[in-house]
């Protein structure tokens, strides 16, 4: 490895990100480096040379895993191993993180003493899917590093055309607002469908992810295939002392309340906040804005929404409605069976790499009901269609028709 | 083999990590309210208290660092903390004299203290070249200089009328699928790929056939081996034959760069969730510090903080002004590749005569 010589940094383009306010990435990587780890010093000056060139170095992944699992390593090789022979491997494990991200400071460190010992030592607490993300080790690290974690509890999230790790918003945890157990579901998904997640078998992705209200906060009805976004059916609890506090306290709630309500479905007349709940679309706005007065209803479930993806390789999707409301009690039982007959359809008549999303607009969505056995709804469409091609499956002939009349009449 | 080995057992049950205060209140939360910028108290049903401390994170982390948060969880929350959907590292309090010290001791480690409620959050990105076979630009350098630039606004020393959430993605695959952000950074490639001697040793010719959303690869013969041929003209540079096919590669750096998307959310408050939608096409990427991105990412959050109503999300904002205002008030040159010409691209036209004059 390339040393500075007394000429200066060895790396004087990342340096420049150690200046500023915002927490540095370079320092992280630097304070690793610190100590004579060389995988972290040669990953600095492997992206150095990046910053010089304007261009990444690390290759496509070649098959790398631990025993019995199809996912959960990303194999990761750099395109010049002679100059950088300690990052030449450089593999990614994917940790399926606790639901909700909650840890104790005595796992956080079981965790940072085994990836030290069997890795770089660098993270992503956490990656864009939600999992733990070990960040760089060998081929041979990955089956003792895999051992070593689960000694101490933790599983390989998915990766691949699998189930991967489902991940859930804070929920009753923390959110008052939490209009189901996400965590608890999240959970309960992710340890029915281990075999699903560990090997894949799909026709590619397939994510869960659950957010207690409509703010989703764990962007679900964008980013994953199946969304499942808390909702309740009765009225919004009102505390009409709390309201006048926030009307006292400045809020102008004529213009930044009702004015904003999408369905102008409240009025204020200075002294009482109505609501037309028959009219209310569980928006979130009047609640998130007056949290001390406003709450939830009661009567509790779920909207389920299916198909959101990002572009690769029809367009970008988002989720849109398949079930408008279900009651959500362990042990979920209802969700379980209608994820299992979307992933028989899929992978029966799903092409390589193509999300459920996309096979429900390849297929039409009416059709792609009739295969999962789910009744069409008008909460499912924004509107019904505006062209007048509808493939009608069958028609009658004149014989049908005199069969029909021979037919004695039904007698109740 | 080894009997004892264990698989398909999950994560632990996150139950195990919850601290006292949320086991006793876990469902029974009543209301909570933001004190100040990064800090929010939790009240129960029967009035206890959480308070929650949020800094932000370079979310690339080293276990020394991590390390040093299990130190001060330890030292204020009973050992107790969580990280957020956005990178962000919460520590979970009951003892209020513990917030100050607390904040104190984040900025002495350089982390910031925000991001709750009406400000910018930390933004959602990839890894770039820190890590990533198909990166158009870095991510994290990028995310590092546009932070540093807009801190205020996550720190709270500059108000804003609402939520702003960025993300970027360092390629199309979108791993932080950004296609739903206040303001959206994309890496984005413009070159075709460059087909590679010996395909067809490591790739399935049909499969990377198939990969091709516009059939612009056709079956070809180079040197007597079967192989591929691209038609440039078709290629919308998706990078999905790359993602199948490691033998034709994207990445360019006379060609990758950066677009900047805008107006997309997911939250169902007011509107609906919508999509961003392309801002600015193309900007070269120029590391270390992307100085042309930082400076239109911060014109177009000014713009929004300087004409948004209270509340309004970014992509309301420009429905309510329109387009051509929003062109107009952030100078960015309008130009062809702003129009769609995908699938669908006619829902995209301007389809009135309700136009601003």
């Amino acid at each position: 490895m390339s040393e500075t010589n007394g000429k200066g940094s060895a790396t004087p383009l990342l340096d420049e990100l150690e200046k500023g306010d915002w927490p540095s990435f370079v320092t992280q990587i630097k304070e690793m480096a610190a100590d004579g780890n060389e995988q972290c010093q040669q990953l600095l000056e492997l992206l150095e040379r990046s910053y010089r060139e304007k261009i990444g170095h690390w290759k496509h992944g070649g098959i790398v895993g631990v025993h019995g699992y199809g996912g959960g390593v990303i194999g990761r090789y750099n395109d010049l191993p002679e100059e950088f022979p300690a990052i030449a491997h450089f593999h990614t494990l994917r940790v399926n993180m606790p639901t909700g991200w909650f840890y104790t400071s005595e796992v956080l460190r079981k965790i940072c003493d085994i990836w030290d010992e069997h890795g770089s030592g660098l993270t992503n607490m956490h990656g864009s899917t939600g999992d733990i993300i070990l960040l760089g080790t060998t081929t041979d690290e990955l089956e003792p590093t895999f051992q070593a974690l689960s000694e101490a509890d933790f599983d390989l999230g998915g990766s691949g055309s699998d189930v991967r790790t489902p991940s859930a918003c804070v929920g009753p945890a923390r959110c008052e607002w939490a209009c189901y157990d996400t965590l608890d579901l999240c959970n309960d998904l992710t340890q029915t469908f281990q075999d699903e997640l560990h090997r894949p078998a799909f026709p590619y992705k397939f994510k869960f992810k659950c957010s207690g209200c409509p703010n989703d906060c764990v962007a679900s009805i964008a980013r994953s295939d199946m969304s499942i976004i808390g909702t309740w059916r009765d009225d919004i609890r009102i505390d009409q002392d709390e309201v006048r506090a926030y009307a006292e306290g400045g809020m102008n709630i004529e213009r930044d309340i009702c004015g904003n309500c999408p369905t102008k479905c409240m009025a204020w007349d200075g002294n009482e906040l109505e609501i037309d709940n028959s009219n209310c679309v569980k928006c979130m706005h009047c609640i998130n804005a007056m949290p001390k007065a406003l709450r939830p209803g009661v009567d509790t479930g779920a909207t389920i929404l299916l198909g959101a993806k990002a572009p690769i390789v029809q367009g970008a999707q988002l989720s849109s409605v398949l079930i408008p409301f279900i009651k959500l009690e362990p042990p979920y039982q209802e969700i379980k069976d209608l994820a299992e007959r979307i992933w028989d359809f899929w992978g029966e008549h799903g092409k390589n790499r193509e999300r459920v999303g996309e096979l429900m607009q390849r297929v039409g969505l009416g059709n792609f009901l009739e295969a999962i056995e789910v009744e069409p709804l008008p909460e499912m469409i924004a509107a019904p269609r505006d062209n007048p091609y509808v493939f009608y499956e069958e028609y009658y002939e004149e014989e049908d028709e005199e069969a029909e009349e021979e037919e004695p009449a039904a007698v109740p | 083999m080894d009997t004892q080995r264990r698989t398909d057992f999950g994560p632990p049950d996150f139950r195990r990590f919850l601290p006292p205060v949320i086991k006793d209140n876990y469902g029974k939360w009543k209301y909570h309210e933001i004190l100040k910028p990064g800090v929010m108290v939790h009240v129960g049903e029967g009035g206890d208290k959480l308070f929650t401390v949020r800094a932000g994170s370079p979310r690339l982390l080293g276990t020394k660092r991590i390390r040093k948060y299990a130190e001060l969880a330890d030292k204020y929350c009973g050992g107790h903390l969580r990280f957020t959907s956005r990178h962000n590292v919460e520590f979970l309090l009951t003892d209020e004299a513990n917030i100050d010290p607390l904040i104190k001791d984040l900025h002495d480690l350089g982390h910031p203290v925000g991001g709750i409620g009406p400000a910018i959050s930390s933004i959602v990105h990839t890894q770039g070249w820190v890590h990533c076979h198909s990166a158009a630009t870095d991510a994290s350098g990028v995310v590092k200089a546009v932070m540093d630039d807009l801190h205020e606004y996550f720190d709270g020393t500059k108000q804003i009328p609402g939520k702003l959430r960025i993300a970027l993605a360092c390629c199309l695959n979108m791993c932080g699928a950004v296609h739903c952000s206040d303001i959206a950074i994309l890496g984005v490639h413009r070159r075709p790929p460059k087909v590679q001697q010996g395909l067809n040793k490591v790739c399935e010719i049909p499969n990377v056939i198939a990969a091709c959303p516009t059939a612009a690869i056709r079956p070809s013969t180079v040197d007597g081996n079967p192989s591929v041929e691209i038609d440039e003209s078709l290629c919308m540079f998706c990078a999905n034959c790359f993602s199948v096919c490691p033998a034709l590669p994207m990445a360019d750096a006379l060609n990758d760069g950066v677009s900047i998307w805008v107006g997309g959310k997911v939250s169902n408050a007011r509107s609906e969730p919508m999509f961003s939608k392309l801002a600015v096409p193309f900007i070269e990427n120029e590391p270390p510090r992307w100085p042309t991105v930082v400076q239109a990412v911060r014109k177009i959050v000014e713009v929004w903080a300087d004409g948004a109503r209270p509340y309004e999300r970014m992509g309301d904002f420009i429905e309510r002004i329109g387009w051509p205002k929003f062109f107009k008030l952030t100078g960015i040159e309008f130009q062809k590749e702003h129009i769609d010409d995908y699938r669908y691209a006619g829902l995209s036209y301007k389809r009135s005569a309700q136009l601003r004059h």
